[in-house]
């Protein structure tokens, strides 16, 4: 059938775009500014309008607290007493609505021990948890991290499932996620990490990461991945192939809501689905598994997928239950 | 109508819309990544039209270009479904829910700023008080605060940033954690 997956003209990145605003902004307000960064600054903005309507957004919630100085005695107390506590947690609700873990306000500062925190999706969901240090994490479906995010030390442990990590580079204070004995540290990195029952999978999109033991009974094998590396580790070894950037792209879909199959057997397909759904999507028949379908497909609508495969090969769709069984 | 007078326009007119048009996003886009590149695309669209005449009345304008740009996102990403698309655009938009009262913004304004400086990670919000405060260079909150230069341009960015979701993203009552 031919609903071919497409190249969608990226979107401007937001997150890019609004830390140079926030690095143009503060240099302009704090540090020696000459004439020559101002017109530097002049040509960013008129490069375009999203260069332009992200900085005034910047700089109009900064001039709003220019007010702030009416509270200034107040305030200037507080920054002398903030504690230098080192396990205090970065975390910082994200403003795209995790609206969970907040809570924990300066009471948790009193007890000298890691804030671990621990985030997780349900089948079917997808969260994007941002932290004070700029990082963002997402993740897909049935997924549970632990997060360790002081200002001593950034780790995160993957329990279970797939997260794709944007990290806020910052060589002093390494980045690292830890998935069963082995240790993956960021070097400037965006990159995916998939947790399987028996291994797990490293795709790195941009920059750099090592992999590597993360205790004295892992192996000691190590490996530096760039753009493109898939590596696949188990217990005892790693392997790493090159993949096109193009086809880790359609497998990091899940971060637009999206499945995408490029001649995939609809066995596969229903594997697919079935990590998204607590509906469960069955083939039963052989003949009908290893029929081949391309396209993108919302993960959490299995009825439309359902239809689609109904109308497209003229097959039998039967619902019991919770089960949607594909026949002849 | 000179560009500083587009750009004031925007920040007086576009950007307190952000809670409404941010929640009408949240609501209408499976995507929760997508959002924050959404809504700048949306804004410069409006910022563009802009240059040419002001649209009035403005929130309506704005719900258009947001409903326009999903729905072309939504034929181009081949979220498979024509169906999903239509439903967008039986949706309509909710534009009728009130913009939040200019005067209530206004007698609030200094305990949203307070609210929004508290939720700060305690080392940004040190910097930013020391530079917006005390009026500090950032050598000065360098020395003060005892770290690198870049550290302190890094907390101020990381301050602008939270700040601006702080103060535009939420709307004044969406539940300050306290």
């Amino acid at each position: 059938m031919t609903m071919e997956s497409e190249n969608v003209p990226a979107l401007a990145d937001a997150d890019a775009i609004e830390a140079r605003a926030a690095n143009w902004l503060q240099r302009r307000q704090f540090w020696n500014w000459s004439q020559d960064d101002q017109a530097d600054l002049d040509r960013w903005l008129t490069e375009s309008p999203v260069h332009l309507v992200t900085f005034l957004r910047l700089e109009a919630a900064w001039n709003r607290t220019e007010r702030l100085v009416a509270l200034g005695a107040a305030n200037a107390e507080r920054a002398e007493a903030v504690p230098r506590n080192p396990f205090r947690s970065l975390f910082v609700r994200a403003a795209a609505g995790l609206a969970v873990i907040a809570a924990l306000g300066v009471a948790a500062g009193f007890f000298l021990k890691p804030q671990d925190r621990t985030f997780a999706t349900p089948v079917g969901g997808h969260e994007t948890v941002s932290f004070a240090d700029g990082t963002r994490i997402e993740l897909d479906t049935n997924t549970v991290i632990r997060t360790r995010m002081t200002t001593e030390q950034r780790v995160v442990w993957l329990e279970k499932g797939d997260a794709y990590f944007r990290v806020k580079h910052d060589g002093a204070h390494p980045f690292m996620v830890i998935v069963g004995n082995r240790r993956v540290t960021d070097l400037g990195t965006e990159f995916l990490v998939s947790r399987r029952p028996k291994n797990f999978e490293v795709a790195v999109m941009k920059g750099r990461v090592w992999l590597e033991a993360a205790d004295k009974q892992a192996p000691s094998q190590s490996a530096l991945l760039l753009p493109g590396d898939v590596a696949v580790a188990n217990a005892q070894s790693v392997s790493v192939t090159k993949k096109p950037l193009q086809s880790l792209t359609s497998a990091l879909a899940w971060r637009r809501g999206l499945l995408v199959f490029d001649h995939t057997t609809l066995a596969d397909a229903a594997v697919q689905f079935n990590r998204y759904n607590s509906e469960k999507l069955e083939i039963g028949d052989p003949a009908v598994a290893s029929l081949t379908i391309d396209g993108s497909f919302q993960a959490n609508n299995l009825e439309l997928f359902a239809r689609v495969i109904r109308r497209a090969f003229g097959l039998r769709v039967e619902t019991q239950g919770d089960r949607t069984i594909i026949s002849r | 109508m000179s560009a500083a007078d587009v750009n004031a326009w925007f920040v007086r007119e576009v950007l307190p819309l952000e809670p409404i048009l941010m929640t009408y996003l949240r609501h209408h886009w499976p995507n929760k990544g997508d959002i924050e590149d959404l809504r700048q695309e949306i804004y410069a669209r409006v910022h563009v039209a802009a240059q040419k005449k002001i649209p009035q009345p403005v929130k309506p304008f704005v719900f258009t270009v947001a409903r326009n740009l999903l729905i072309n996102r939504a034929r181009q990403e081949r979220v498979v479904p024509i169906e999903a698309v239509a439903d967008l655009e039986a949706l309509g938009i909710a534009i009728d829910a009130p913009a939040p009262d200019r005067t209530i913004i206004a007698r609030d304004e200094l305990r949203r700023l307070q609210d929004a400086l508290d939720q700060l990670p305690p080392r940004c919000r040190e910097a930013v008080i020391l530079g917006r405060i005390e009026g500090l260079t950032g050598r000065e909150i360098a020395a003060r605060m005892n770290v690198g230069t870049a550290t302190v341009s890094e907390h101020l960015e990381n301050g602008m940033r939270l700040l601006a979701n702080l103060l535009y993203g939420e709307a004044p009552d969406s539940g300050k954690p306290k």
